[in-house]
């Protein structure tokens, strides 16, 4: 026995290997030597250049310089900028106002026995192609689609939705909505009942109970559904490419249109990337700061 | 019994938001109609057009290449990931897992753009492998994740008595700890798997000409109009994945219960 405390963690593992970084080498390297070449490279080499204004496929490359993030500054990209953030704290909105009252019911309402099973189908249709879900939106907002053979079945005027923000909007909202629903559900469960029925002892109205008691206790957990939502729905290329049409560019697909498009911008679109890359390490980082980290982590 | 209040009215409409554009895909890949606009009549012409579509099944075969091999070997990286990261403290820890969330937090397309730039740099030939070696990142992500989440809920005393009875380290992670993790692994390798299958940015990006997979053959037909076989294949792919979620759900309350059990 050794006359030191044992570290609490894994007491065993000092006798794991003779030498004591084998161990961990053995297991933890693979995994990080792979993320090492194929991810954490790759962006230091797009953030270096990212700095070489100009720079194209195949052309000897200049010197350095903040040329494409002043590119960027452009009223035209500043609109696409703009308009990605208006798309992803717009359906972050939706989701959380139609996510909300799900997300009550099944964790407080919702029959016990069949709670587990509502939750999965709620949450089953993640499962299935984004792209998919996408393309059966064009079919149902078409202007010849199932909603305006349902409208002008029951007499009302057809609508036009497919490209414009409108479907953005809807398609957005439809395949980030599980996510909220997963998340709040994790807060709500773990709300505290027995404060409700203080509160309500204590002559609280329903409504007040609901202001005061609920929803601080799940602030977190509504941070860190909207955070997810608006990062999902910032970086999408699927949704706006497939319902938004020409007039709904986002940062996602500006970005692939310097790349695989015929003006093969490697550099702006490198910068474009590290923006994106900015914009989503600011909202982790508010998560990490206001947000629940335990509901992230569950689901 | 549940009474019909206003949320759950209102609840029971969200599923049908949920379920709505799955059951119109569904409906439509029986129509006759070419240009599915009206119903005219039940007909399987789509899904015998899809079977006999020697481009989509090649497609296919790619996507499932991609995803069966980048599952494998992305399983075993991140299982051992998942364990180094659960039983050893080291400087640079909270770095290594930092950088293991990066590829579940980080938009697809700046994955797929720092991807296309390295790969360009070494002047790496686009192919199918290099889909596969960019595939292995985010699949490895998600499976450590799910293991992790099930590490934290294991017994650990069952590997100190195969210790103490004498096992070596290998043996107690390949005899004990592995078989209790298995639920967790297949749960992280079957949504992998779908993962992988529904990749169309990072594909897209490290594909070149050498490969043509699912994604990348449905968003090219998807983009140039309504095509009555896509509406087939999607209820194909559907079941196919409602089937491996299914099952994912079945292992993890199976693995579940036997963790409960004394």
């Amino acid at each position: 026995m050794a006359p030191t405390p044992a570290p609490p963690l894994a007491p065993w593992t000092a006798r794991f290997a003779p030498r004591r970084w084998v161990g961990p080498s053995l297991l933890l390297a693979p995994a990080g030597v792979w993320l090492l070449l194929l991810l954490v490279l790759p962006t230091l080499l797009i953030l270096e250049i990212s700095l070489v204004p100009g720079l194209r496929l195949g052309q000897p490359s200049g010197g350095y310089g903040l040329g494409n993030y002043l590119q960027i500054l452009q009223p035209v990209y500043l609109r696409v900028i703009g308009r990605s953030l208006a798309f992803a704290v717009g359906s972050t909105v939706l989701c959380l106002g139609l996510g909300f009252p799900v997300a009550y019911w099944l964790a407080l309402m919702s029959p016990r026995r069949w709670r587990n099973l509502l939750l999965v189908a709620f949450i089953l249709p993640l499962w299935t192609s984004s792209l998919l879900r996408a393309y059966a939106w064009t079919t149902i907002l078409r202007p010849s689609g199932v909603l305006n053979t349902l409208l002008t079945a029951v007499g009302l005027p057809s609508q036009n939705w497919l490209n414009t923000p409108m479907a953005v909007f809807i398609g957005l909202t439809y395949s980030f909505l599980p996510y909220m629903v997963l998340i709040l559900y994790a807060s709500l469960e773990k709300l505290d009942t027995r404060l409700l029925e203080a509160a309500a002892d204590l002559g609280a109205t329903p409504r007040q109970s609901f202001w005061k008691i609920t929803v601080p206790q799940i602030l977190p957990g509504i941070a860190a559904g909207c955070l997810l939502v608006f990062i999902s729905a910032l970086g999408d290329f699927v949704v706006p490419t497939l319902l938004g049409g020409a007039s709904s560019m986002n940062i996602s697909r500006l970005i692939y249109n310097q790349f695989l498009g015929p003006t093969r911008a490697w550099g702006f679109g490198s910068a474009l990337s590290m923006v994106l890359i900015l914009a989503v390490s600011l909202a982790i980082a508010l998560l990490l700061r206001y947000g629940d980290r335990s509901t992230i982590k569950e689901a | 019994m549940p009474r019909f209040t206003w949320p759950s009215l209102f609840t029971a409409f969200m599923y049908a938001f949920m379920y709505f554009p799955i059951i119109v895909l569904g409906v439509y890949s029986f129509n006759d109609s070419r240009y599915n606009a009206s119903w005219e009549g039940f007909s399987l012409r789509w899904y015998r057009a899809l079977f006999s579509d020697r481009r989509l099944l090649s497609a296919l075969q790619d996507s499932l290449t991609i995803a069966t091999v980048a599952v494998a070997i992305a399983a075993v990286l991140g299982t051992l990931m998942a364990i180094g990261l659960a039983r050893y403290r080291f400087r640079g820890k909270s770095l290594y897992r930092g950088v293991s969330y990066l590829p579940l937090i980080v938009p697809d397309i700046a994955i797929a753009v720092a991807t296309l730039v390295f790969l360009a740099s070494l002047a790496v030939p686009l192919s199918l492998s290099t889909i596969i070696a960019a595939h292995i990142v985010f699949c490895l992500a998600y499976i450590a994740v799910v293991v992790s989440s099930r590490l934290q809920r294991l017994d650990p005393n069952l590997e100190e008595a195969a210790l103490d009875l004498g096992a070596t380290p290998a043996q107690a992670m390949i005899k004990v700890l592995i078989p209790q993790l298995a639920p967790g692994i297949v749960a992280g390798c079957l949504l992998a798997f779908v993962l992988s299958m529904d990749d169309l940015l990072i594909s897209s990006f490290t594909a070149g000409g050498g490969a043509n997979p699912l994604p990348i053959e449905i968003f090219s037909r998807v983009r140039t109009g309504v095509r009555p076989d896509i509406n087939a294949l999607s209820v194909v792919l559907i079941l196919g994945s409602a089937l491996l979620a299914g099952l994912a759900e079945y292992v993890r309350y199976r693995g579940d219960r036997t963790q409960q059990a004394p």
